[in-house]
C-alpha cells in the first residue's frame, strides 16, 4: 500500500515541493493537499502585475485542475486545516474531513502583517497578499479615488503602481526616511523615488500611522504627528507573519516559523514545514528561490534519496515596476572592514555599487542598467576571489566600453552562470533541455526547467540562450509561439501549411495538421476560420460555429445574456425617418436602454435572444457590426457642409468608406474616422485608418489607437481626390488582413511591420492595384447578415429560438 | 415542487442542431442541450459557472467539450467540471434518446 503525503497550504513552496517530489518518484505516495484558498496553485508573484493590468487571474495559474487530477492527488481548495493530532497521525478540516497520514508537510505560507492601530478593522483596509485582496482593490478602484499604501518596501511600491495604473490617486507611507531601505543605499533608493514621482506616486516618509479614520469605511490615516490625510482605500504592506499558528496549537515548536533543521523536519517525526512559514537556521525567507531549494531537499528526503544538507540562501531583490531597473542583494552599508566600488551616472540615471569584504563581493546594488546582475551574483554566492581583477573589469565584463550585444552576452556567460534566480537555473542546463529534448520557445524551456515560470524577470535573457544556441534556427521559431495549446504551429505556418495543401475548411486544417484537440478551441477556431477565409478570398464559405458569440450571433452578448442591437449608419448620419423608426422598436420591445455609441450610432441593449430577428425586421436596417473583427464604425465631422472651418467633404467620404468597406472581415475591429480640417473633431489621430482634410487634398493616417494601448497615428500619405483615399484604404486594409495574425490591431501591427515598409509596399502602384482586386473579390462573398436572419428559418431555428417545456 | 425525478420529452432529435446549443426552459429550469458531432447530445444548466453567470447557449462547442460564451471557461459536458482557466461546475442532466425524441431526466 502507498503512504499517505498530506499536506496543508496549497501555495507557491509546498506545489513546488511536491512537483520535485513527483519527479523523484511518480508513485510514492498517495498525495492529499488542502488549501484555505479558492484556487488550484497559481503564480503569487504575479499579483502585482495583475493588479498592474498586464495579466488576469486566468493568466497566472500554475497548476489547473488538470494537473492534480492528472498526478491523482486530492486537492480541498477553500478548506482549512485546523487541528493535527500528532499521536494519532491524522488531520482534521474546518469541514470536519478527518484524514490520516503517514508524511505531513506545513506549507502554510504567511500573511499580511496589519498594523495594530485603532481603525484597522474598517471596510477599505486590505492587506496585499492573495487574489482576494487584489479583486478587492481592482472593485474599491473602480468607486474611489484615493488610496493610501503603508510601507515603502517592494510589496508597497508594487502595489502602489498598480493601483496608479487603476486610476487611483496614491499616496505611499513609510516610516523610514528612505524607501525599500533594507536593499537600496541613499543614493539609489533617492533615484527610485525620483522615478516614482515622475510616475505619479505621492510620498510621505517618516510618517508613522497612529490611526484610521472614518466610520464603517476608511476616509483617512492619521499620523503620530498629528497630521492627516484623506483615503478611501488603504494598503496595508508593512510585512508579512508566517503562518504557525496551527503548529505552534498543536505542539510542533515555532519560534518566528516552524523551526525545521537542514532537512526540513520538524521536531516532531514524520511532520515537515517548507516556505514562509518554516524557519531554518533562524531565517524565515520571504523569496521564492530559496523556498524552491528547501522544497528540493525535503522532496529527496520524502523519496528517501540522498541530498545535499539545506544550508540557507542569499537572496537576490528584483522590484517589478516597469521604468525601475534595480538589483539588490546582499550587505549594503559600508563599514570598517568593506570597500566598495561605485559608479553613479547621474545623465543616463545609472548607479552601481559593489560592497567588497575580503576580497569577495559581499553585496550588490544595481540601479538603472541591470544587465550585470546575473554575473555579480554568482560571483557573491561563489565567493569568488576578485584580487586579480580591477574595478573596471568587474563592472563591465561584457567590453571595454559596455558593448557586446544580446548574443554576444550570452556567449560570455559561464555554463554555471545563474539565469533564473527564482528558480535557481544556470545557463548550462538551459543549453542542454533546448538540446537534448528539441526546445524552441521560452514557454517549452520553462516547462521542461522551471526557469521563467516565477518572476518573469529572466524571460528575455531564456530567448537569448534559445537564440544562440538554436542560431539560425530560432529566427524563424521565435516568433513561434504556437497560435494555440491545441498545436505547436505559429500563424505563420498555419497560413503557409493552408495554402501549400490546400485546405477549405477549419475541420480539415485541424485535421490534416494533427491538432491535439480533435475540434480544436475557442482561440484557434475563430483565427482558423479567418485565415481560410483570407486566403481563399474568391468564395470561401464561412463557418458561423467555430465564431465567438458576438458574430456567431450578430449580436453583442451583455454579461446578463441578452443582446445589444446597433444598426448602420453610415458616417454617423442619419434621418428623421430612421430615427422614428429605431424609437418604435425600442417601445415596443420594451429596450431597457437607448444609447448613444462612441462610433455616432444609436444602441439598444438588453434585448431578448429570442427578440433580435422580429427586431431586425422591424428596423429594415442593414447591421452595424458593432460586435465585429470588421470595419466598425467611420467617425466623422459635419465638415464643409457646416463648419466654418471645413474645406472638405468629411460625411461625404466617410459614408463612401463605410459602404464600401462595411462586413469585411478583418484581424481584429477596425475603426475609420474622417475630419474636414485640422482641427479634427472626428478624432483621426487616434483611428486604424484616419483621414484629415488640408487645403486641396487629404492626409491619411494610420495605425492609431485609442483603446486600452493608446497610440496616436502616423502619417501615410497625403492625396488629392476622394478616389485615391478609397484605394490607398483598399490596398492598407487587404495588407493588413494578409499579413496580421488573428486578433492582432493595426497598432501593433503597424509597429512590428514598421512605418516606412508600409508606405514602400502601398507606395507601389502595381501591388496596390493587386491588393485592391483581391479585397474587391472578398468584398463580394458577404451578405448582410440580418436579412439573412430574416428570411431563412433554418438560421432562426439554429441560432435564435428558445423552447419551453411545460409538464405538470 | 418536484419531488421525485421525471423523464421529460424535450425535443425533436432530429431539429436538434450541431454546433451551437439549444436553450429550453423546462418548468421553469433553464437548460441548454448540445447535440455534438458524434451525435450524442448532452444538457447543462443554462447557466455559466464563472461567478458572474451568464448563458451557455451560444457557446462555441468542440467535441465534449463547450467554451463559455461570456468567460470564454472550457467546460466538460461530461460532468459539467470547468477545465480552464478557472474552477467551478455546471449542472448536468442525464440525457436519452428513444425513437427520436429526446428527454432529460430532471
Ligand atoms: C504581491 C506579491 C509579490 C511578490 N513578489 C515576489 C517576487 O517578485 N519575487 C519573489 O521571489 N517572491 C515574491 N513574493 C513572495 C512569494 O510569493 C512567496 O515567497 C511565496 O508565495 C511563498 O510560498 P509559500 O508556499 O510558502 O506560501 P504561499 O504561496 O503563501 O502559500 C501558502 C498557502 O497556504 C494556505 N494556508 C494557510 N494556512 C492554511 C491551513 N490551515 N489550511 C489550508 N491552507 C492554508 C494559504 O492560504 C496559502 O494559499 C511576492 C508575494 C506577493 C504577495
Ligand atoms: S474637423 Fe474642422 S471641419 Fe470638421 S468640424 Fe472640426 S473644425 Fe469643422
Ligand atoms: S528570475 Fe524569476 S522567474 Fe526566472
Amino acid at each position: 500500500m502507498k503512504k499517505k503525503l498530506v499536506m496543508i497550504g496549497n501555495g507557491m513552496a509546498g506545489v513546488r515541493t511536491i512537483e520535485e517530489l513527483l519527479k523523484l518518484q511518480p508513485d510514492g505516495y498517495d498525495i492529499t493537499i488542502f488549501g484555505n484558498e479558492p484556487h488550484p496553485n497559481y503564480n503569487r508573484i504575479m499579483l502585482s502585475t495583475v493588479l498592474q493590468g498586464d495579466k488576469s487571474i486566468e493568466d497566472i495559474i500554475m497548476n489547473d485542475w488538470d494537473w492534480y487530477k492528472g498526478n491523482s492527488i486530492q486537492l480541498y481548495t477553500g478548506e482549512a486545516v485546523v487541528g493535527i493530532d500528532k499521536q494519532k497521525k491524522q488531520v482534521i478540516s474546518d469541514q470536519g474531513r478527518l484524514l490520516d497520514y503517514d508524511e505531513l508537510i506545513i506549507a502554510t505560507g504567511s500573511s499580511s502583517f496589519i498594523l495594530p492601530v485603532p481603525g484597522s478593522d474598517k471596510k477599505g483596509v486590505v492587506g496585499f497578499r492573495d487574489i482576494h485582496d487584489c479583486e478587492m482593490m481592482i472593485k474599491d478602484s473602480k468607486k474611489y479615488k484615493k488610496a493610501a499604501v503603508i510601507g515603502g518596501g517592494l510589496l508597497g511600491l508594487e502595489a502602489a503602481r498598480g493601483l496608479l495604473n487603476l486610476g487611483m490617486e496614491v499616496d505611499v507611507v513609510h516610516l523610514m526616511p528612505h524607501l525599500m531601505e533594507r536593499q537600496l543605499d541613499e543614493t539609489a533608493s533617492g533615484m527610485l523615488r525620483k522615478e516614482l514621482e515622475n510616475q505619479g506616486m505621492n510620498f510621505l516618509l517618516e510618517k508613522q500611522t497612529a490611526e484610521i479614520l472614518g466610520e464603517e469605511r476608511v476616509t483617512g490615516l492619521r499620523f503620530s504627528d498629528g497630521s492627516e490625510i484623506q483615503a478611501d482605500l488603504i494598503v496595508m504592506a508593512v510585512g508579512i507573519r508566517p503562518n504557525v499558528q496551527l503548529a505552534k496549537d498543536n505542539g510542533i515548536y515555532v519560534n518566528r516559523g516552524v523551526v525545521v533543521n537542514d532537512y526540513m523536519e520538524t521536531d516532531v517525526p514524520n511532520i515537515y514545514a517548507v516556505g514562509e512559514c518554516a524557519e531554518h537556521r533562524e531565517i524565515v525567507y520571504g523569496l521564492v528561490a530559496p523556498l524552491y531549494e528547501q522544497g528540493k531537499v525535503l522532496a529527496a528526503n520524502l523519496a528517501g534519496i540522498p541530498t545535499n544538507p539545506y544550508e540557507g540562501t542569499i537572496c537576490g531583490t528584483q522590484l517589478k515596476v516597469s521604468g525601475c531597473d534595480l538589483f539588490s542583494a546582499g550587505e549594503i552599508g559600508d563599514d570598517e572592514g568593506t570597500k566598495s566600488i561605485k559608479v553613479h551616472n547621474e545623465f543616463d540615471g545609472i548607479y552601481k555599487k559593489i560592497v567588497i569584504r575580503d576580497n569577495m563581493i559581499a553585496g550588490i546594488v544595481l540601479y538603472g542598467d541591470t544587465k550585470d546582475s546575473n554575473r555579480l551574483f554568482r560571483m557573491l554566492t561563489k565567493r569568488e576571489d576578485i584580487s586579480g581583477m580591477t574595478s573596471v573589469s568587474i563592472l563591465e565584463a561584457s567590453g571595454c566600453c559596455g558593448g557586446g550585444g544580446e548574443a554576444g552576452d550570452v556567449k560570455a556567460m559561464a555554463d554555471d552562470e545563474l539565469v533564473c534566480g527564482c528558480n535557481g537555473v544556470t545557463k548550462g542546463t538551459i543549453v542542454e533541455a533546448i538540446r537534448t529534448n528539441e526546445l524552441t520557445t521560452v514557454d517549452e524551456v520553462g516547462g521542461c526547467t522551471n526557469a521563467g515560470r516565477s518572476c518573469g524577470r529572466c524571460k528575455s535573457l531564456i530567448s537569448d540562450i534559445l537564440a544562440f544556441t538554436l542560431g539560425d534556427q530560432y529566427d524563424t521559431s521565435a516568433k513561434k509561439a504556437g497560435i494555440c495549446g491545441c498545436t505547436t504551429l505559429s500563424k505563420d505556418e498555419v497560413v503557409a501549411e493552408i495554402r501549400a495543401k490546400g485546405l477549405t475548411n477549419v475541420r480539415e486544417v485541424m485535421n490534416v495538421l494533427g491538432w491535439s484537440q480533435e475540434e480544436g478551441c475557442s482561440k484557434c477556431r475563430p483565427a482558423i476560420n479567418y485565415y481560410l477565409g483570407m486566403v481563399h478570398y474568391d468564395g470561401y464559405k464561412d463557418e458561423r460555429d467555430s465564431r465567438l458569440v458576438n458574430e456567431k450571433m450578430h449580436a453583442n452578448i451583455q454579461k446578463d445574456g441578452t443582446y445589444s442591437v446597433v444598426p448602420r449608419m453610415y458616417g454617423g448620419v442619419t434621418t428623421a425617418a430612421d430615427l422614428k423608426k429605431i424609437a418604435e422598436v425600442a417601445e415596443k420591445y420594451n429596450v431597457p436602454l437607448v444609447k448613444l455609441t462612441g462610433g455616432q450610432r444609436i444602441g439598444l441593449f438588453g434585448v431578448n435572444k429570442d427578440d433580435l430577428p422580429a427586431m431586425w425586421e422591424d428596423l429594415g436596417m442593414p447591421s452595424g457590426y458593432a460586435y465585429g473583427k470588421t470595419l466598425r464604425t467611420v467617425k466623422t465631422c459635419v465638415g464643409e457642409k457646416f463648419c466654418r472651418f471645413g474645406t472638405q467633404d468629411s460625411m461625404g467620404l466617410g459614408i463612401q468608406l463605410e459602404k464600401k468597406f462595411e462586413r469585411l472581415d478583418t484581424p481584429h475591429k477596425v475603426k475609420m474616422g474622417v475630419s474636414a480640417c485640422p482641427r479634427n473633431c472626428a478624432e483621426s489621430g487616434i483611428k486604424d485608418i484616419g483621414f484629415v482634410g488640408v487645403d486641396g487634398g487629404w492626409e491619411i493616417y494610420i495605425g492609431g489607437n485609442g483603446g486600452t494601448d493608446l497610440r496616436a497615428a502616423d502619417l501615410l500619405d497625403t492625396v488629392k481626390t476622394k478616389e485615391e483615399a478609397l484605394e490607398i484604404t483598399g490596398a492598407y486594409l487587404q495588407y493588413y488582413r494578409e499579413t496580421a495574425a488573428y486578433l492582432e490591431r493595426t497598432a501593433p501591427w503597424s509597429e512590428r511591420m514598421g512605418l516606412e515598409h508600409v508606405k514602400e509596399v502601398l507606395a507601389d502602384e502595381n501591388m496596390r492595384k493587386q491588393l485592391n482586386e483581391r479585397l474587391d473579390k472578398t468584398l463580394e462573398r458577404y451578405n448582410e447578415p440580418w436579412q439573412e436572419a430574416i428570411q431563412d428559418n433554418g438560421i432562426k431555428e439554429k441560432y435564435y429560438q428558445i423552447r419551453s417545456v411545460t409538464v405538470e | 415542487m418536484q419531488m421525485t425525478k421525471v423523464r421529460i420529452n424535450v425535443a425533436d432529435y432530429h431539429s436538434l442542431p450541431v454546433g451551437t446549443g439549444q436553450a429550453v426552459t423546462v418548468n421553469g429550469e433553464n437548460i441548454v442541450l448540445f447535440k455534438i458531432t458524434n451525435g450524442d447530445v448532452k444538457a447543462v444548466e443554462n447557466r455559466s459557472p464563472h461567478r458572474k453567470g451568464g448563458t451557455l447557449a451560444d457557446a462555441l462547442v468542440s467535441g465534449n467539450f463547450i467554451y463559455c460564451p461570456v468567460y470564454d471557461l472550457k467546460i466538460s459536458l461530461d460532468d459539467g467540471k470547468v477545465q480552464a482557466p478557472d474552477t467551478g461546475e455546471v449542472k448536468t442532466y442525464h440525457v436519452e434518446v428513444i425513437e427520436n425524441e429526446v428527454y432529460i431526466t430532471i
